[in-house]
């Protein structure tokens, strides 16, 4: 299924990017427990809420503060953007769509790559932005995911994917779809070179995404909470025609059925990924 | 056999039918030349109409109830078609079928497919063709039977899209559909795929990495149904022609964007109209496409994966900035 399948109840819209959606107020309700919170109080928890551990949404840039060594990084393919090789319209011309994801957002694309370091450990690390397009993958994403793999085998470096996505782009149609496959061989690649993968996955991450690179991981971690699906709820709802039991695709449900190894609190994140990459990589002296 | 006639097709029946009419007066007046005129203006009809298909009836015969399905042209191209079951985990999955057969020309290869039932009970049975994880696992089971024993794989897709329900979820749909992909870009003998009737998304794509991806005529391949994505981005369902044609689903355009390689030409009026012609046809593509594989140096033993990522690599268009 595609970003497109979201519904507002599924996903929860009140966790887009915390930077933007309190841009004025110093303060900022949590929506799980409704505290109070104080947005710097916020920041400094890494967007978690302090009272019930609520993970806000966050985008590439945040995510890269907070697990890269002193947040220093080097961006890759930063200027590859959308083309529109099926000339796609809808209610508007793909072009247009990506022209205005492009102004709201300060972004290029749906995903990131940088080089940088975790804990004095060299990493390739990919970050997928939510606010952009729902976070789908078209052919940048599978392009910047085959290069980062390109540098990571090259550099004799783990790769690190930190996924957000509602799944394929409609508008890239059959190469949306293709992507799954580009990734998929691309990690066969890494995996040949014996180099760790690791596949974070965030709120949300369904449909081509999930089916592909973000379940692939030598070690998948979870954030709590998080919605990882292959169909979304509401399809899964209209196919089965019931209500889904509460909990129902979230991270620790995956953990219960052997499709996450762990689930991470955010604050966890970093400290735990360099373990799991020194427990799994030979590190250059 | 008169095969259920489509909408867009009525202008042809609808003639038909006056041929018939005018046959049964026959009796008692002479029409063969009128008759004979009006077949001819008949198959000029079926040419126009054949040769002018917009995406959407393409999408109509893709689903056509009578076209053959993976099961349909395994057992008319094998004779000694042995189904193998299961995935030694959960349970056996009846809407991917998969064995061993052999082609005549090529020899035992592995047939793997995607099945729809032809009526409402086997329709049931078969979950209209939408695998549950199941399904992937017993695929990858044969793939990995076939590469121990080198025999090439033949994938045969035809699906609406894998099963979006509660068990198929719990059971991890997407990471059996991720590790199909991984696992068969770099699997050592030949795969070959071909669409023969709906390449619904990754339903489809989770066995759909191969060397060479076929198309029949007729087919439709895309990352999402018609409908759906008319549902999503207009939301209304009534603007399934529309999507169609945007996304742009059929063998020619795939062909066009180098998603694919090679279309297979369908008899006239569609694979259900001439299933043996259509049988025919795939065999000597098959035979065709697998000897060629076999020589080329490409294919040698231990370059599975840097072929596959070369193919799998190119497919994608980007401007860059800079
Ligand atoms: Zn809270």
């Amino acid at each position: 299924m595609a970003w497109f399948a979201r519904s507002k109840e599924n996903i929860d819209r009140s966790a887009i990017k915390a930077t933007d959606t309190m841009p004025d107020g110093m303060w900022v309700k949590c929506p799980d427990c409704k505290e109070i919170l104080y947005k710097k109080q916020l920041e400094d928890n890494l967007f978690t809420c302090p009272k019930c551990d609520k993970h806000f949404r966050i985008g590439s840039d945040e995510y890269f503060l907070i697990l890269l060594d002193d947040g220093v990084f080097v961006e890759h393919a930063a200027t590859l953007i959308p083309d529109d090789p099926l000339g796609f319209v809808d209610t508007k011309p793909y072009p247009t769509r990506v022209a205005d994801a492009i102004r709201k957002t300060d972004l290029k694309e749906s995903m990131r790559l940088v080089t940088g370091s975790i804990e004095q450990i060299p990493v390739v690390l990919g970050a997928m932005d939510f606010d952009f397009i729902g976070g789908s993958m078209g052919s940048v994403v599978g392009e910047k995911f085959a290069r980062g793999i390109d540098i990571a085998i090259a550099t004799q470096t783990p790769y690190i994917m930190i996924s957000s996505s509602g799944g394929a782009r409609m508008q890239e149609a059959a190469l949306s779809l293709m992507q799954m496959a580009k990734t998929s061989a691309k990690l066969a690649q890494l995996a040949n070179a014996r180099l760790p993968y690791i596949s974070i996955l965030t709120d949300p991450t369904t449909g081509g995404v999930t089916a592909s690179f973000a379940m692939l991981g030598d070690v998948n971690i979870a954030e709590p909470k998080a919605l990882i699906a292959f169909a979304g709820p509401r399809v899964v709802e209209q196919t089965i025609r019931k209500k889904l039991p509460p909990g129902f695709q979230r991270a620790e449900f995956l953990l219960e059925h052997g499709f996450a190894d762990m689930v991470v609190h955010r604050k966890e994140m970093k400290q735990t990924v360099a373990k799991v990459l020194r427990q799994l990589h030979t590190l250059p002296l | 056999m008169a095969a259920t006639a489509l909408e867009f097709e009525k202008p042809i029946t609808d003639l038909e039918a006056k041929i018939e009419e005018m046959r049964s007066l026959g009796e008692s007046v002479d029409l063969s030349e009128e008759i004979l005129m009006m077949e001819q203006k008949v198959e000029v009809l079926r040419q126009e109409i054949f040769e002018n298909l917009t995406r959407w009836q393409r999408v109509q015969l893709a689903r056509h109830p009578e076209r053959p399905y993976t099961l349909d042209y395994v057992n008319t191209l094998t004779p000694d078609f042995t189904e193998l079951h299961g995935d030694r985990g959960v349970h056996d999955d009846p809407a991917i079928v998969g064995g061993f057969g052999t082609i005549e020309g090529i020899g035992s290869v592995l047939f793997v497919g995607h099945q729809k039932g032809r009526d409402t009970k086997q329709n049931v049975y078969r979950n209209f063709g939408m695998p549950n994880p199941e399904g992937y696992r017993k695929a990858l089971r044969l793939f990995k039977l076939a590469e121990k024993f080198r025999r090439p794989v033949i994938c045969l897709l035809d699906t609406p899209g894998a099963f979006p329900g509660l068990e198929a979820e719990e059971r991890g749909q997407a990471e059996a559909i991720a590790r199909n992909l991984f696992e068969m870009s770099k699997l050592e003998v030949p795969i070959i795929i071909v669409v023969i009737g709906e390449g619904a998304s990754g339903g489809a794509l989770g066995i759909g990495v191969g060397d060479r991806v076929l198309m029949l005529e007729n087919s439709w391949y895309s990352v999402i149904s018609p409908e759906s994505c008319s549902s999503i981005l207009w939301r209304s369902w009534g603007f399934k022609e529309q999507a169609a044609e945007a996304l742009k689903l059929t063998a020619p355009d795939l062909l066009s964007i180098g998603v694919i390689d090679r279309i297979v030409p369908e008899p006239l009026g569609g694979a259900h109209r001439d299933p043996d012609q259509m049988f025919a046809t795939l065999r000597d593509v098959l035979v065709e496409e697998i000897t060629a594989l076999r020589t080329t140096e490409e294919f040698e033993h231990g370059k599975a994966l840097e072929r596959r990522v070369k193919k799998f690599s190119k497919m994608g268009y980007w401007k860059d900035e800079n």
